[in-house]
């Protein structure tokens, strides 16, 4: 990983990359600070200030956002979502980045019929539309951030499996990986000391750009029920919660739908910015 | 070609086997799957008959063999909300899910190609940038929340099209737009990048050193080797369909596949859950299968072994 920030360090950020870096940088102190900062309490009920729009204002102080169907305000809803989208999303592609590096750089470096045999059981895997496995499991399992994380962790693994692989591939070939071996170091610390750093690069970037994928994923869960549940904040939840009066409450499916899309766009800008710079052979240039 | 197919059909056997282990142990994670189907108010001696009737007493390999070589037959038990086969519901529904994902597929070629190829033909131009962006801004969005919006734009705003079902042409517009338009913001970066690598090679230089007419030079020679890897990312593209088609359905209540299955887990509908699920993963077997051939067709210079 040092060399990795290493090469991050120092690197021109373009236009896009900073805008990227100035959205995450923004929803992570949101979830870190929200709760001091936010202007209501997200879950308290104002049953006098229902289906309010933008603005609004009573003696509990101003909703620029509005309110939602139990007075909950809308603005501070959306920033203490931040935290559950920072969370989920970390940890499950902390877990799906573990498990997958290290299925693809076992595959890659074993080689033969271990290769094959994991490969096809990661196509497999694969075959399923991700949303179609994550809301089968999440049924079987039930909701919950825990388990959502530990799903979407355990589901989303193959990508990484495939790119550590083909990466892995492509070190076995380098000399001083093949000098290693005839010098007749362990196999196991050829696997971490020459081939894992070659391959962390796309790993992180994977994982960068897989963050949007997650929380979009996490959304769509909590959207449907399946996935976090009241009384936690999610965006996904506040749409589920905006369907029903989509008609005449606007605000309340528009702005945290808003959230989502900005806060993807700047994990994507981020990724994609980190990917130029790691391997500039992956620009899609 | 024919040993081909057979080869392919081969390997597909191997993964739907190894889909068939996935769903088996998926309804078992948090053990007994009658523990998840037995209605909540059931007794202990009650709950304990119901395992029984469905044989999830015998030991696990027993269940297995007798579960895959059901399954091989079609035979994925009875639903229990609706009482049909499992598997007839799921064929059933799942032609209204192939038709949206069908038309979604087709606005999103017709939209994602022409851009893309412009985009990479006046690089760097404002179109390009535009088109950039909003490719961009279409894979960030969530694609249910676009059709939330469409929904209050376009059905409750403008009263153009229906909120929801699949009643008449007008109802599939909706759903087909919100998935069609999601397709194209990512297949139009890929036909722009696709293009922009057709457009460097040597034979555009060669091409135009003879003289010939610079737009049909493009379109014959640039643009049909950029759709090889376009069809290539056809097939994972057609994935992301069937997938985003989950949620679309229940946005807009387009009675398909994708809705069944949600609908089914809520009722807790285990066995249409299965044959759902095995479902998706041979339809996107297929669809892959169908596209390798296709691509086949189109790259001469790919020989099938």
């Amino acid at each position: 990983m040092t060399t990795v920030f290493e090469r991050l360090r120092g690197r021109r950020l373009t236009g896009v990359g900073t805008i990227g870096l100035i959205i995450v940088s923004i929803v992570i102190i949101l979830a870190i600070v929200g709760p001091y900062i936010s202007p209501h309490d997200p879950i308290q009920h104002h049953l006098k200030a229902r289906y309010k729009p933008l603005g609004y204002t009573d003696e509990n102080g101003i909703f620029l956002l509005g309110t939602d169907q139990l007075g909950r305000d809308i603005l501070s809803r959306i920033i203490a979502g931040c935290r559950v989208s920072v969370i989920v999303s970390i940890f499950a592609v902390v877990i799906a980045g573990s498990i997958g590096v290290s299925y693809g750089l076992i595959a890659g470096f074993v080689g033969g019929w271990v290769d094959q045999i994991m490969m096809r059981i990661a196509d497999a895997l694969l075959s399923i539309p991700f949303i179609v496995l994550v809301v089968a499991i999440s049924g079987v399992v039930g909701a919950g951030v825990f388990t959502l994380v530990l799903i979407l962790g355990f589901t989303g693994w193959v990508t990484y499996a495939r790119v550590t692989r083909g990466e892995v591939l492509v070190a076995k070939e380098l000399d001083y990986v093949i000098a290693a071996t005839v010098v007749g170091q362990s196999k196991i610390r050829i696997m971490f000391q020459h081939i894992l750093p070659n391959v962390m690069s796309s790993a992180v970037v994977l994982a960068a750009l897989q963050v949007g994928v997650t929380i979009i994923a996490e959304s769509s869960l909590s959207f449907l029920g399946l996935g976090v549940q009241s009384p936690s904040v999610t965006w996904g939840l506040m749409l589920a919660d905006g369907r029903a009066s989509i008609g005449s409450a606007w605000w309340m499916t528009t702005f945290p739908g808003v959230a989502i899309t900005i806060v993807v766009l700047g994990v994507v800008f981020l990724g994609d910015w980190m990917r130029d710079v790691l391997d500039p052979r992956l620009r899609g240039e | 070609m024919a040993r081909y197919i057979v080869s392919r059909i081969g390997q597909m056997a191997i993964t739907m086997f190894i889909v068939s282990l996935l769903v088996f142990f998926m309804i078992r994670l948090k053990g007994d799957p009658i523990t998840i189907m037995a209605p909540p108010h059931f007794n202990a001696d009650q709950v304990e008959a119901l395992r029984r009737a469905w044989g999830f007493d015998k030991p696990l390999p027993e269940q297995y063999w007798v579960f895959i070589t059901k399954a091989v037959t079609g035979d994925f038990g009875k639903s229990m909300s609706h009482s049909q086969p499992a598997m007839d519901l799921v064929i059933g529904r799942m032609k209204l899910t192939y038709l949206l994902a069908g038309v979604s597929a087709v606005i999103g070629i017709l939209i994602a190609v022409p851009l893309g190829v412009l985009s990479a033909l006046y690089r760097n131009s404002p179109l390009d940038v535009t088109v950039s962006l909003l490719a961009s801004l279409g894979t960030a969005m969530p694609n249910f929340w676009l059709g939330l919006m469409l929904i209050i734009v376009f059905s409750v705003q403008l009263r153009w099209f229906p909120v929801f079902g699949a009643e008449g042409i007008r109802s599939i517009v909706l759903p087909a737009m919100c998935l069609g338009t999601g397709m194209a913001a990512r297949l139009s970066r890929l036909t722009r990048s696709a293009m922009l690598d057709a457009l460097r090679q040597d034979y555009m230089r060669t091409a135009r050193s003879k003289g010939l007419n610079q737009t049909r030079v493009n379109v014959v020679h640039a643009l049909r080797n950029a759709l090889i890897p376009v069809i290539t990312a056809l097939g994972l593209q057609l994935g992301w369909l069937l997938g985003g088609s989950v949620i679309v359905e229940s946005v807009f209540a387009w009675p398909g596949l994708g809705r069944l299955v949600i609908e089914s887990i809520h009722v807790r509908d285990i066995t249409v859950v299965q044959a759902a699920v095995f479902w998706y993963s041979l339809s996107f077997i297929m669809i892959n299968l169908l596209v390798d051939l296709l691509y086949s067709v189109v790259d001469p210079r790919v020989k099938i072994e």
